[in-house]
């Protein structure tokens, strides 16, 4: 069974035609990137697979995305439930004005999970995932907005991972942060993927290049090429991908 | 050369024009209150706040209206604030932004700025004669209610327009309802600006004397309510009897109540800053 699958998706915001057509699968335990220019529809895309556009105005959309083999577009799916399952990391670190804690122990609350000392157990093991236990252990009580921008953004990740998400998306997780805090997302994505499917929406092509097994190029709403990282960097089979990778537009 | 000579006169004009608006404001509230104290502050003592009124100014005090201010504070406050938070949360979280809302917004907006006898008139045909409350507190309180919703409803619809909504996307991105991330997240970041609108509001109806005076209040109560179906006075209606009587000894009076409820509303508008600047702080992006 594929984590996700999408059949000849196509996405509208009123009269506009966003996303043409696109029909892409996933791997288990594997990292995709998607690229592309700014308005090509990658991060829409990104959102029709946790249904996060469906708060959009005039938002519709044909065709079928099945993520672990059902439809998540059928009118009985708990949108709720899907969430649960498909996490998402977004472009601006945007922990709760809560503490530490609270921001980890968010997800398991409003999942119906009371058992204190099973919370803690769960903040503890998903802060240690996202790298960042060492650096706040002692602080948990502190407001996560004290934390820099990086060690936000990696506490954005731990609040996900709490929940037990099988799919992570992150849109641009890293455009906001300095190179280290970067390089620290970057590995960090590199060690979930034992265990999650990851899908990263980015502008960064080296990024792409460095995290990712796969990569998908969209161009105007077209998801023009989707290949193997190593295939599409160095060997892109179409022209308007090559001159995107080696920055002739962009 | 000597453009830029005119010019800075002009400015220097302007600043001064400026200065001496602002200040006439301030000078002639100052000269107000000072004129008030000076007539009423020796006026007020124990006795002043814990006699009934009387016909003789020198024994009569203001034990029952300001017990009937009270009274309708809590009254309204309790009508009030959960149908003017519900009815924001609604508009602005659930609402769709259609045609429909457009209007109720726009006529929301209109009943703020309607003339507050006409709410008086309103209370005295709904809650005095057709639920037959007659002039009791209950109907005071329902009729001044009507009258801050809409000021409570707009402050609850600012307050949550201003939380950012990858605060809201954060939540619905781990899985929350709609319910569970207002709950949680959105009211908890716009309490400040709600408990604002909702004081601000409040004080308004502190100092309302019209409508209540429309579904006929008294002017006269020698006995302290004990219950939401009593008649009632409150101050400013207490003053508005006191300024209107001939006796010299009644204007002292009227101007120790004043200075009363210029406490009260001084008091809730300074916990309002409060509020807001204490949680304006904590909650930004």
């Amino acid at each position: 069974m594929k984590p996700i699958e999408a059949k000849n998706v196509n996405v509208f915001y009123g009269e506009n035609h966003v996303l043409k057509d696109v029909s892409l699968t996933i791997k288990e335990n594997s990292v995709t990137a998607f690229i592309g220019p700014s308005g090509c529809g990658k991060s829409t895309f990104l959102r029709t697979l946790n249904r996060m556009n469906d708060y959009i105005e005039g938002f519709r959309l044909k065709g079928k995305v099945y993520i672990n083999g059902k439809d998540i577009y059928e009118r009985k799916v708990r949108v709720e439930e899907l969430r649960r399952k498909v996490g998402m990391v977004f472009q601006k670190p945007n922990p709760f004005p809560k503490s530490i804690y609270d921001n980890v122990a968010y997800g398991l609350k409003i999942h119906g999970i009371t058992d204190k000392m099973e919370i803690n157990e769960i903040v503890e093991k998903s802060l240690k995932q996202a790298a960042l236990w060492g650096e706040v252990k002692d602080k948990l009580s502190k407001p996560a907005l004290s934390l820099s921008g990086g060690q936000q953004q990696r506490l954005c990740i731990a609040r996900t991972l709490a929940v037990k998400p099988s799919i992570i998306l992150m849109d641009e997780p890293a455009s906001a942060l300095d190179p280290i805090s970067t390089a620290k997302i970057e590995e960090l994505i590199h060690e979930l993927k034992e265990k999650y499917t990851i899908v990263i929406v980015t502008h960064n092509m080296q990024q792409a290049a460095r995290v990712s097994d796969k990569t998908a190029f969209f161009y105007l709403g077209d998801l023009v090429e989707y290949e193997k990282t190593s295939e599409i960097f160095t060997n892109p089979k179409n022209k308007q991908t090559e001159n995107y990778i080696t920055g002739r537009f962009g | 050369m000597n453009k830029i000579k005119s010019n800075r006169l002009k400015d220097t004009a302007f600043k001064y024009t400026g200065i001496s608006a602002t200040l006439s404001g301030i000078v002639i509230l100052l000269i107000f209150i000072g004129n008030i104290l000076i007539e009423g502050v020796a006026r007020i003592d124990w006795e002043f706040l814990t006699n009934l009124p009387s016909r003789r100014a020198a024994k009569a005090g203001i034990l029952t209206a300001w017990t009937g201010t009270a009274w309708i504070l809590g009254l309204t406050a309790i009508i009030a604030i959960p149908i003017g938070v519900a009815a924001g949360i609604y508009l602005q979280e659930y609402g769709k932004k259609n045609r429909f809302a457009r209007i109720v917004e726009l006529n929301i907006a209109n009943l703020a700025g309607v003339p507050s006898i006409i709410y008086g008139l309103l209370g005295l045909e709904i809650f005095v004669r057709v639920l037959a409350f007659g002039g009791s507190l209950l109907a005071g309180a329902f009729t001044l209610a009507l009258l801050i919703l809409p000021i409570i409803i707009v402050a609850t619809r600012e307050a949550l327009k201003a939380v950012p909504s990858s605060l809201r996307e954060a939540s619905f991105g781990m899985g929350a309802t709609k319910w569970q991330t207002i709950w949680y997240q959105v009211l908890p970041a716009a309490k400040g600006g709600i408990l604002t609108g909702i004081i601000l509001a409040l004080s308004r109806a502190v100092g309302e004397t019209a409508p209540l005076i429309v579904i006929g209040a008294l002017a006269y109560v020698p006995f302290v309510p004990d219950s939401p179906m009593d008649e009632f006075t409150v101050l400013p209606i207490q003053i508005f009897n006191w300024v209107s009587r001939p006796q010299e000894a009644f204007l002292v009076n009227s101007a120790a109540a004043i200075i009363i409820l210029l406490i009260i509303t001084f008091v809730m508008n300074g916990i309002a800053v409060f509020l807001r600047n204490k949680w304006q702080k904590k909650v930004s992006w």
